[in-house]
């Protein structure tokens, strides 16, 4: 096997010459700064679609701990649905399908297209935990809540939640570890992130094995980083009297 | 809305290009299950073992692979296997090194999870009746762990069929693909993407309905 070189990084996009400093001059850019770029696209698609999968998967998830049947109904569906088709059949569900049967919705970018086809994926997954997190509660924690006279939505607002968010937060935080690894399926609708930027620069400068590694490091940074993010979250709002509290 | 027009697929379009794809999908399925399980629980051995020469070579195969993204992993093997054997090998056989080796990462989680919840008064009555390390393994407690997490090795297996989807990263031919060369063919991607979710969702919803069964099955036993 021939030896790294990781001057390949320094090299102009356009016509492959190493540029000084490996920065490109005048609009041209090196591919170490196509692979920032293509950073920054994960980075925003997993954190929008996090936010996304969030809100729709909290919502979900609640859904199907309420004693209304049909609400029931609604989260379990959504949950088996989004679960149940993989997640490039769905990018592309959104990418090809949906703008063709709404025909408003044909201008929209492909990124916000991504953004909710991975944040809708996730909700599923988020869903599953929020529901397991509020079940895991005592049963007397909701009759105590509506014996006092609050209605239901107060009851999850002031007594459910507040316990079963702090729950789910460690799976949670392998959810968010998982959104930026499975961001990365967003290359087959050519979002310019970095799996995209890998294949691209793989098959244009020839040395995929230093592409790969560079690509797959940054990968590893984003996880990492999320991980400690999450970690420092689950510290900061522990709940007293618990096992993993410090008071 | 446009007119959706599902006509073109008739059984001979479904069989000359889906099919096809279908087997592969379901083929890397199952060597995947199989090996990836057989690789998986060495690998939780190993991470069980006490001894540090196991432990973490097989700690560091587990979380390196658990931290990459599944299309990385899939791109890095079809691009190192055929530097390292000198020729080209198959987007196909390469899918199927590919997902063995990497899920067996998943799969040792769950049967270290597994084993774990063996009591350890099982091991310490193998031992008792004069069994070696081997054997209590294999005749106690493995099939204890195997048993007891069944349904979470099933489910991870609904999940590894859902994944075979992206060896669309480098062109092989599953499920997925035969649906898009059809669609390509007709020119009705729209109708073919569309069908070809279906499809899935009826196999994975009814795989994950079994699965649910099992595991109240199982529950009621234990």
């Amino acid at each position: 096997m021939a030896s790294f070189d990781w001057q390949v990084f320094c090299k102009n996009t356009l016509d492959g010459e190493v540029m000084p400093r490996c920065f490109g001059s005048g609009g041209d850019i090196t591919y170490l700064q196509w692979m920032m770029s293509a950073w920054g696209w994960t980075l925003s698609v997993a954190v929008l679609a996090l936010v996304v999968a969030l809100v729709v998967g909290s919502l979900m998830g609640i859904l199907r701990t309420v004693p209304d049947k049909r609400l029931q109904f609604i989260g379990n569906a959504w949950t088996e649905l989004f679960r149940n088709i993989p997640l490039l059949v769905q990018i592309f569900l959104w990418y090809h399908v949906i703008p063709s049967i709404f025909k408003s919705l044909q201008g929209v970018p492909s990124f916000v297209l991504v953004v909710f086809a991975l944040g809708f994926f996730t909700s599923a997954r988020i869903a599953e935990q929020v529901k397991a997190g509020i079940q895991s509660l005592p049963r007397g924690q909701s009759y105590a809540g509506l014996a006092m006279g609050l209605t239901l939505p107060q009851t999850y607002r002031y007594v459910l939640l507040p316990m079963a968010f702090r729950i789910v937060i460690p799976p949670l935080t392998s959810e968010s570890m998982n959104i930026i690894k499975n961001s990365s399926v967003a290359f087959a609708v050519s979002i310019a992130e970095l799996t995209m930027f890998a294949m691209q620069a793989q098959e244009e400068t020839s040395r995929g094995v230093e592409v790969y590694l560079a690509v797959t490091g940054l990968y590893f940074v984003s996880a990492f980083f999320v991980n400690r993010v999450m970690a420092f979250v689950e510290d900061r709002i522990r709940i007293p009297g618990t096992m993993g509290s410090k008071a | 809305m446009t007119g959706l027009d599902f006509s073109f697929l008739t059984w001979d379009v479904v069989s000359g290009f889906v099919l096809k794809g279908l087997f592969f999908s379901i083929q890397l399925t199952l060597i995947a299950m199989v090996g990836g399980i057989i690789l998986g629980t060495l690998l939780a051995l190993m991470r069980l073992s006490g001894k540090k020469w196991l432990v973490v070579p097989a700690a560091f195969y587990v979380n390196t692979l658990r931290s990459i993204p599944l299309v990385m992993v899939i791109l890095w093997f079809f691009l190192l296997i055929p530097l390292l054997i000198g020729q080209p090998m198959g987007a196909e056989l390469s899918a199927i090194i590919t997902f063995t080796v990497f899920e067996a990462a998943y799969y040792s989680e769950i049967m270290r999870a597994g084993i774990q919840s063996v009591p350890k008064g099982q091991v310490h009555a193998g031992y008792a009746v004069g069994m070696d390390y081997r054997q209590t393994m294999q005749l106690i407690v493995l099939p204890q762990a195997f048993r007891n997490m069944l349904p979470v090795l099933l489910t991870q297996t609904i999940i590894l069929f859902q994944d075979t989807s992206l060896v669309y990263a480098i062109g092989a031919y599953d499920l997925l693909k035969g649906f898009e060369v059809a669609g390509k063919n007709f020119n009705r991607p729209v109708e073919t993407y569309l069908f070809a979710a279906v499809v899935y969702f009826v196999i994975c919803f009814s795989l994950s309905m079994l699965v649910r069964r099992l595991q109240k099955k199982i529950a009621i036993i234990r």
